[in-house]
């Protein structure tokens, strides 16, 4: 029997989905899972992971300021103890900077922002992408642990019934340490994480306009706004929306483009959202490729009619 | 201080995947390459840490042989010396692999403080920094925007899905750098001319065998063939209808 050890991020007295999604990667591969939570809050979270699938929880107490390096040792020393032959984060921004560090301790190799998880002889194998999703590689690993982290709204979270036995271990002395964290205004959403992206590109023709976007991303509720390279590289746009291969590489339910002609760094980092719109002008543009519906239009008259309708759905519930 | 900035050569960012014949790797003769995007903004925050504090920058790939044309920029751009660890396999070394080797050499060389892009735009992993700082006991903060320096350590910010964290560590450390940390210079011809003058050594790269086995690569799968539902505002009702009841995602 496989065991997977999955780190649980948590915020706000509730597990976070993208790990909710890691632990039902492991679910689904066949693997028993031992969550491994920190910070503030975290007896209570575990408490409730076995609802989640978790058949077993450790508490890593006894310092409350987060280290990334004191962090994974820990998780290592938890790999190791359960002799687990695998070891999973989600791919958020704690998930990427943690798990290449238990890796190391263990000797192992990382395979990151893995879109497909599976059972192979006495280990696993796992499907991840390439060049930003230009080509997705199948890999497995000849290490002892299967390090890996689990690409955002791609995975199942898993359903379970039991109950998960809870257990506490003390976290020695960090070299970095988050000594604050300054939060995003309240309801912003990243855009790696929101099950709903529109993005804006150089087609809205001026920053201001980027307020149809906001709106429109306000009235699903659900909605991160995103950005292509080139109005982050015109200062339009903060770094952390963009969207492709030197920006962010998301994979949402619904990603809508508005004003993106959609060159190939782009569609790299977007094309395995589940269902794509574009709005856009040029009935050329290499985005209508990829989407699954498209409007040939001026965005300025189309998002604000658009933003409309959907705010009365929204309303309607 | 001792600084060290490593970079990776990875093809342009326009490039096509084509699939090799033997199914697990990529063509590689239509690739031009650069030195990856993050990794320009680790050598810009390691010049301008050595005009502010003083020292010396040594930039560090492992790469092929041939692959010195773009380490050359690098010096043009502020680094004093290079060393390319060289290995015409380096595009297939998995992330332990590097970590390792580089990690051995940035001990040897007696790094204080080492800046690596955040990810490298081929392969994506982001895992190198903070493996390689694991592998040396050191600290690492990872997709930076915001660095000081203090005696002994610093702080630096990161932007996570909830905000900006704040994170204080101590040297030696492996800092990886995003977008933001700072704009990365031209080389000048003053720079280029003063490159040719550098010294840059080749050095053989330890052998660390592959965990990491591809066993395939594909195409990404194939979208399911789409449609323009319509012009202007007129086309909305039809966009909803779809998203509702086709996509089921209204």
């Amino acid at each position: 029997m496989s065991t997977i050890v999955v780190f649980v991020e948590h915020t706000e007295g509730s597990p976070r989905r993208g790990s909710l999604e890691a632990i039902g990667a492991a679910r689904a591969a066949g693997a028993d899972c031992v969550a491994v939570l920190s910070g503030p809050g975290a007896d209570a979270v575990a408490a409730t992971l076995g609802t989640n699938g978790a058949a077993r929880a450790v508490v890593l107490a006894g310092r409350d300021a987060y280290s990334p390096d004191a962090t994974a040792a820990a998780c290592a020393d938890v790999v190791k103890e359960c002799g687990a032959n695998g070891f999973l984060a989600a791919s958020s921004a704690c998930g990427r900077d943690l798990a290449p560090r238990v890796a190391a301790h263990l000797d192992c190799t990382l395979l990151t922002d893995c879109i497909e998880l599976s059972a192979e002889g006495d280990g696993f194998a796992i499907k991840r992408p390439w060049l930003a999703g230009k080509c997705i590689a199948a890999v497995t690993t000849s290490g002892d642990v299967l390090c890996a982290t689990t690409r955002l709204n791609v995975f199942q979270p898993a359903e379970g019934g039991g109950s998960a036995e809870v257990q506490t271990v003390t976290l020695g002395e960090g070299k970095a340490e988050v000594v604050s964290v300054d939060a995003k205004s309240s309801g912003a959403l990243d855009v790696k994480e929101a099950p709903v992206v529109i993005s804006g590109g150089r087609g809205l023709k001026e920053p201001e306009h980027f307020k149809l976007i906001e709106e429109l991303a306000a009235a699903f509720g659900n909605a991160a706004v995103g950005a292509s390279r080139a109005v982050v590289d015109a200062g339009w746009r903060p770094h952390s929306e963009q969207v492709g291969q030197t920006g962010k590489t998301v994979s949402p339910q619904l990603y809508v483009a508005i004003g993106i002609s959609g060159a190939i760094q782009h569609l790299a980092g977007m094309r395995t959202s589940g269902t794509i719109v574009a709005i856009n002008k040029d009935a050329d543009a290499p985005i209508f490729k990829v989407a699954d519906y498209g409007i040939v239009g001026d965005a300025s008259e189309v998002v604000p009619a658009l933003t409309e309708e959907i705010a009365k759905i929204k309303a309607q519930g | 201080m001792n600084i060290v900035a490593c970079v990776k050569r990875v093809p342009t960012t326009d490039a096509q995947a084509e699939i090799a014949a033997d199914g697990t790797s990529l063509k590689t003769d239509g690739f031009q390459y650069m030195i990856s995007f993050y990794d320009e903004i680790a050598l810009e925050q390691a010049v301008q840490t050595k005009e502010a504090s003083g020292g010396e920058v040594t930039v560090l790939t492992i790469g092929p042989a041939s692959g010195s044309k773009e380490v050359r920029e690098c010096l043009a751009k502020g680094g004093d010396k290079a060393i390319v660890l060289a290995d015409d396999a380096w595009m297939q070394r998995d992330c332990r692999s590097t970590a390792k080797t580089l990690a051995t050499k940035l001990q040897e060389l007696g790094a204080e403080l080492v800046f690596m892009g955040r990810v490298a735009t081929d392969r994506d992993n982001a895992a190198v920094g903070p493996m390689t700082a694991t592998y040396l006991g050191w600290a690492c903060v990872t997709d930076v925007v915001e660095m000081t320096l203090e005696d002994g350590g610093g702080t630096a910010k990161r932007e996570t899905e909830d905000g900006v964290e704040t994170v204080r560590f101590s040297l030696p450390a492996i800092i990886t750098c995003d977008k933001g940390l700072n704009e990365p210079r031209y080389a000048g011809l003053k720079g280029i001319m003063a490159a040719k003058k550098k010294p840059l050594e080749e050095a053989g790269a330890e052998d660390v065998p592959n965990q990491a086995v591809v066993t395939g690569v594909a195409p990404p799968p194939e979208r399911k063939e789409g449609r323009i539902v319509g012009e202007g505002v007129e086309a909305i009702p039809a966009l909803i209808d779809a998203l509702r009841n086709e996509a089921q995602v209204l």
